[in-house]
């Protein structure tokens, strides 16, 4: 009977489906397109947190997320606004971020810097550069970007807008998620990048190289956060302004975290804090009180513990009725007193949401432990 | 081949010859990169480091910036000496900002010596509390302070916003997003006169020298040192971690928040969405050029102010955006930890040795 038990994450995850058509319709919105919206917003963030989780896998802390996006995001703009060809932009996007993050990797893995601080200083000569780069090309239309498009199938309704007329970027990203989860777990590279992450120093009496290993995965890192970068200012805005990016770096930072560096969930993370952006703009659009991301936050913590409580983990069932009680309460002050609310407000949504996700997700130290890479962070110092 | 050899000691002259170092090099970098982007490199480093000290505006102005780049950078020194990373200065600014102009806006009109005193205190006591949301979060349920503190900075910027625009606008400013010109009791006074020099810039200069003393000569400096180089020994020696991390991210919190107010109640003289403009960020470049010394970050604090002055003029005489500066902060933060190998380890010339 098993067969019938939804699994915590798989309840979440119908629940959430279930709210944002219910929102949509209850807004006047086409919840198909509500949901193409999110999976454009997701992008961004997915490739630059596969990219970083494969980077601290390998050990290493690249807190440059965010200068490395901003550079790929003005790099392939400036390239595709020249060229006029989205393929070259896309790997100028990921060329340059790649060469970014090698700058992080000289200077943490040849000269055994500081992770954290080079990390930073990544993201403020990146969003300086980009700057400077992008001066001339702010107000400027991009060329717009290659989409899907296979005769009658794309045109059909729900189906084709949903699965079938993406960007091309979107289905690579997820060629990416399925060759990561490969990689990192089905071959033998994959085994030796992890071993590498978790104790260096028994990698290199193995004979190992350490260095190079680290080096290749931070570029890697970089080129992915490049095209995160491309993804925003070609696809989701699409248009280049200077520091546009906006924090996405550092919650894909956070989304790794979130995902414990699994690839399925760190892509799963990136869909929530895209659906949470998408989110918060239409409540704006729409007037309606934040309250109600208090609630759906209620009701998916309501639905997870519930689905915990009959599998048998976690409370007793008869222990979450107060948390029902609360998401009820919720949702009725939400519909009997809406709260007006300044826009400002509801923008600080994704950063809040990347906190609470931060704390939640760290809070089982045991846990938070077993996840992360045992020598993240740690400088490698090769033994002569 | 070149190997790198742990130091047990570094001579003292290193720590002192690495800083410039990295600005020379900054500079040979940076005009590369204005020559490669079509500038004159010789006009642009002229412009950003040579021109502000000649004029006299300039030179007042180098203080008036320096000051907040200096608190702020004093505070994160103990916290990243212990291995506690506040990234989120540039967010207890902001709050500092807002909860110290707060009371200035809530005493408006009033005279009195004490408005000053009272709404500095605000300021810090803001600045320390948003920085006590990471502190909380990373002692009691284990987040990264760094990603909190960081994700902070955007909430503030959003609630300075909504503020100015909401309850704190302008009831006379037509719908402006701007709070009240502070009035002349909640306005820092001017202590060089044709200047905007103004009382800030003296106590961030008792303050460095206050860091010192607390740094070298009281067990708190000695504890974040330990904590950083040593963190199981640390904790051995009776060190508590929990403590040491609220305390360091409060204080560097609130020397941000102070800095904040002094900016708003100083030389903009009230609550704008504009106020903050990468101090918070700049000084953890100022803390790191400093070498976490406080007397060496007052020093630091002046270079960095230079970038910033002369970038502004940048931006009128090469049309350089705004944000071009932070390339060289950017470039000049990785000079600094490059060269930094230096005093850490002993460049080694060896023989046929592969590993």
């Amino acid at each position: 009977m098993s067969g019938l038990r939804l699994s915590p994450g798989a309840a979440v995850t119908l629940t959430a489906i279930l709210a944002l058509v219910v929102f949509s319709l209850a807004a006047g919105l086409d919840p198909v397109l509500l949901t193409v919206s999110i999976m454009v917003a997701a992008m961004p963030l997915m490739l630059a947190a596969l990219g970083e989780m494969v980077v601290e896998k390998s050990g290493v802390l690249n807190l440059g997320v965010e200068g490395m996006m901003i550079i790929g995001a003005i790099a392939g703009f400036a390239i595709a606004v020249e060229s006029g060809s989205a393929l070259l932009a896309l790997v100028a996007a990921a060329l340059a971020g790649a060469a970014l993050a090698l700058v992080f990797g000289v200077l943490t893995q040849v000269l055994l810097a500081n992770q954290v601080a080079t990390g930073l200083a990544l993201t403020l000569f990146g969003l300086g550069l980009a700057a400077l780069i992008g001066q001339p090309y702010s107000g400027i239309k991009p060329p717009p970007f290659p989409r899907l498009d296979i005769p009658l199938l794309s045109d059909l309704p729900v189906v084709g807008p949903l699965l079938l007329s993406h960007d091309l970027l979107l289905y690579f990203s997820f060629a990416l998620l399925a060759a990561i989860w490969v990689f990192l777990y089905r071959s033998r590279g994959g085994l030796v990048l992890r071993a590498v992450g978790e104790s260096h120093d028994a990698a290199h009496a193995l004979g190992y190289r350490v260095i190079p290993i680290r080096l290749a995965a931070i570029a890697f890192g970089g080129a992915c956060a490049g095209l995160g970068g491309a993804a925003l200012s070609l696809i989701r805005v699409p248009q280049w302004t200077e520091s546009m990016t906006a924090g996405a770096g550092w919650i894909a930072l956070a989304i790794v975290v979130f995902g414990g560096w699994r690839p399925v969930r760190v892509a799963l993370g990136a869909y929530l804090f895209g659906g949470v952006t998408i989110l918060q703009l239409n409540l704006q659009a729409a007037g309606l009180t934040p309250l109600w991301l208090l609630v759906l936050a209620l009701l998916l913590f309501a639905v997870h513990s519930t689905a915990r409580a009959l599998a048998g983990a976690g409370a007793h069932i008869r222990a979450l009725f107060p948390l029902w009680l609360a998401t009820a309460g919720a949702a009725a002050a939400a519909v009997y007193s809406p709260i007006a609310i300044q826009a400002q407000y509801l923008s600080m949504a994704p950063y809040i949401c990347t906190i609470v996700v931060l704390v939640v997700m760290s809070a089982d130290r045991l846990r938070a432990s077993l996840n992360a890479p045992a020598a993240l962070g740690r400088v490698f110092h090769r033994p002569a | 081949m070149l190997a790198l050899e742990p130091r047990l000691s570094t001579p003292g002259w290193l720590h002192a010859a690495t800083p410039v170092l990295a600005i020379a090099l900054t500079m040979l970098a940076g005009g590369a990169l204005f020559a490669a982007l079509g500038k004159n490199p010789v006009e642009a480093i002229r412009v950003i480091f040579w021109d502000p000290l000649i004029d006299p505006f300039s030179r007042s102005e180098l203080l008036v910036k320096a000051a907040p780049l200096a608190m702020i950078a004093l505070g994160l020194a103990f916290g990243f000496r212990a291995g506690i990373w506040n990234i989120g200065a540039e967010g207890q600014f902001i709050v500092g900002a807002i909860t110290g102009g707060a009371v200035g806006l809530a005493f408006y009109g009033t005279p009195g010596l004490w408005l000053l005193p009272l709404m500095a205190l605000a300021g810090a006591a803001g600045g320390a509390a948003w920085a006590m949301i990471p502190a909380i979060l990373k002692i009691r349920f284990n987040a990264n302070e760094i990603l909190v503190s960081l994700m902070l900075v955007y909430v503030a910027e959003l609630l300075l916003s909504a503020l100015v625009s909401g309850p704190l606008r302008d009831p006379d400013g037509f719908n402006f997003p701007e709070s009240r010109q502070f009035h002349d009791s909640a306005t820092l006074p001017i202590f060089w006169p044709g200047t905007r020099a103004h009382v800030g810039i003296l106590i961030a200069l008792g303050l460095g020298v206050a860091a010192a003393v607390m740094l070298h000569r009281h067990v708190f400096g000695y504890h974040a040192n330990l904590l950083g180089s040593a963190p199981r020994a640390a904790a051995f020696g009776g060190v508590r971690v929990h403590v040491m991390t609220a305390v360091c991210l409060g204080l560097s919190g609130g020397l941000a928040g102070l800095a904040g107010l002094f900016e708003a109640a100083g030389p903009v003289g009230q609550l704008v969405p504009s106020l903050p403009v990468g101090y918070g960020f700049t000084a953890i470049i100022v803390a790191f050029l400093g070498r976490l010394e406080p007397l060496g970050i007052l020093l630091a604090s002046l270079v960095m102010a230079l970038t910033y002055i002369g970038g502004e003029t940048a931006q009128f005489t090469l049309q350089i955006p705004a944000a071009a500066i932070w390339v060289f902060q950017g470039m000049l933060l990785f000079a600094l930890l490059a060269v930094d190998v230096l005093t850490r380890y002993r460049l080694r010339w060896r023989r046929g040795v592969r590993a």
